[in-house]
């Protein structure tokens, strides 16, 4: 009995030696959730999600934190967030922490809108586009408890799952990340 | 002895918590609650009650603004909304929760712009308090509650979005809002009685 358990960890600090990591740990994964289109800035990749596909990334595939904030270039509040986002990718991106931006953007707006906010801001978080309409099916997927109000964030590991319908400063954040990093 | 008795107290007391009442307050209306009436201020300067509709069954009661596009998304659906169910008896009564203070574009200046631009069928009030949207649990632009009128009040019969498609009128599968209108009127059960959409939030 002993033994197995021996085993368990030697087996989990294999899998967990940094560097080794054969699977990719980041959030967009195009094998396990294939994007129905794919958008480009000068300098990254956005891809354009269903709810059935984009819910396939946000089972636990790594050993990562990931914070996923539900936004969009028409939400001011949201708007005004990113910047904090954007430093908490910057800040903990070498820690296991990957901040996903989740678009709410209007399909139709993407080119006039979403592309020159991603290209003005340079930002490096993961932006993806979250275009389906039926929000009545998959608002309730993500917290039983969403209005459907933006700005909105999941932040989830391994071992914990939180999710938030309010705005954020850095501080907040960081605040609310340090809980899932101990 | 004494171990048994702290934890007669911790019973005790955990359970006054668990049975005080949940605070209705914050939460807003649930479905059948009896909602407030309000007295607001109409793009024409009127003062508008849901008691001045002597002869209305029922209220379509939208918190919606200028500013969000979503709200703009559905803008001609809520119109086409007034003229279907006026004459039935259910009116649309449309209220502009935000502060124009953090943004102007909801601004009852802007609003009256806006129902002339539009030809509004129906009121355009304004929560200029800010109290009305929070006693319903209005969360975001757009944000339906239908009313049935009743002799103990008018009952909140559907909260939630307009249909199931923001981006296209014609692609909508369900007519969340007139399906609930239509069995309201008829006396039959409402099926989808809450729905969840994404929507700018109130500010």
């Amino acid at each position: 009995m002993r033994s197995i358990g021996f085993l368990m960890v030697f087996v989990t600090m294999v899998s967990c030696k940094p560097g080794e990591q054969s699977i990719s740990n980041s959030f967009v994964d195009y094998e396990m959730a294939k994007p129905h289109q794919l958008l480009s800035t000068s300098y990254s990749d956005i891809p354009v999600y269903s709810f059935d596909e984009f819910e396939k990334l946000l089972k636990v595939h790594s050993q990562k934190t990931y914070v996923v904030n539900f936004w969009a270039t028409w939400c001011k509040p949201c708007v005004k967030e990113i910047p904090e986002f954007e430093k908490l990718q910057n800040t903990y991106g070498d820690q296991q922490v990957e901040v996903v931006l989740v678009s709410l953007d209007f399909p139709n707006k993407v080119e006039s809108q979403l592309l020159p906010f991603v290209e003005n801001l340079n930002l490096k978080s993961q932006v993806i586009l979250l275009d389906d309409p039926n929000q009545n099916r998959w608002i309730p997927k993500i917290d039983k408890d969403w209005s459907g109000a933006i700005p909105a964030t999941l932040i989830f590991n391994a071992d914990r799952r939180e999710f938030y319908e309010k705005s954020f400063t850095f501080m907040s954040l960081e605040a609310e990340l340090q809980d899932f990093l101990n | 002895m004494n171990t048994i008795r702290m934890l007669l107290v911790l019973m005790a007391v955990s359970g006054l918590f668990a049975f005080s009442p949940p605070d209705h307050r914050a939460e807003g209306y649930s479905i059948g609650d009896i909602a407030a009436d309000f007295s607001l201020k109409n793009v024409n300067g009127d003062m508008i009650s849901l008691s001045d509709f002597g002869n209305a069954k029922g209220f379509l009661v939208i918190f919606t603004c200028n500013s969000c596009p979503y709200a703009n998304a559905y803008e001609q659906r809520i119109i086409d909304l007034d003229r279907k169910y006026k004459s039935s008896g259910v009116p649309v009564i449309a209220i502009n929760p935000n502060n124009p203070k953090f943004r102007p574009e909801d601004s009852f200046e802007n609003m009256q712009r806006r129902a002339q631009e539009k030809s509004y069928t129906f009121p355009y009030l304004m929560d200029q308090k800010q109290e009305v949207f929070p006693l319903y649990g209005a969360k975001r632009t757009p944000h339906c509650f239908l009313l049935e009128k009743t002799n103990s009040g008018n009952i909140v019969r559907y909260i939630g979005a307009i249909d199931d498609n923001y981006q296209d009128a014609g692609e909508v599968e369900v007519n969340y809002v007139e399906d609930a209108i239509e069995a309201m009127l008829e006396g039959r059960k409402i099926e989808i009685e809450i729905t969840k959409a994404i929507g700018c939030s109130i500010k």
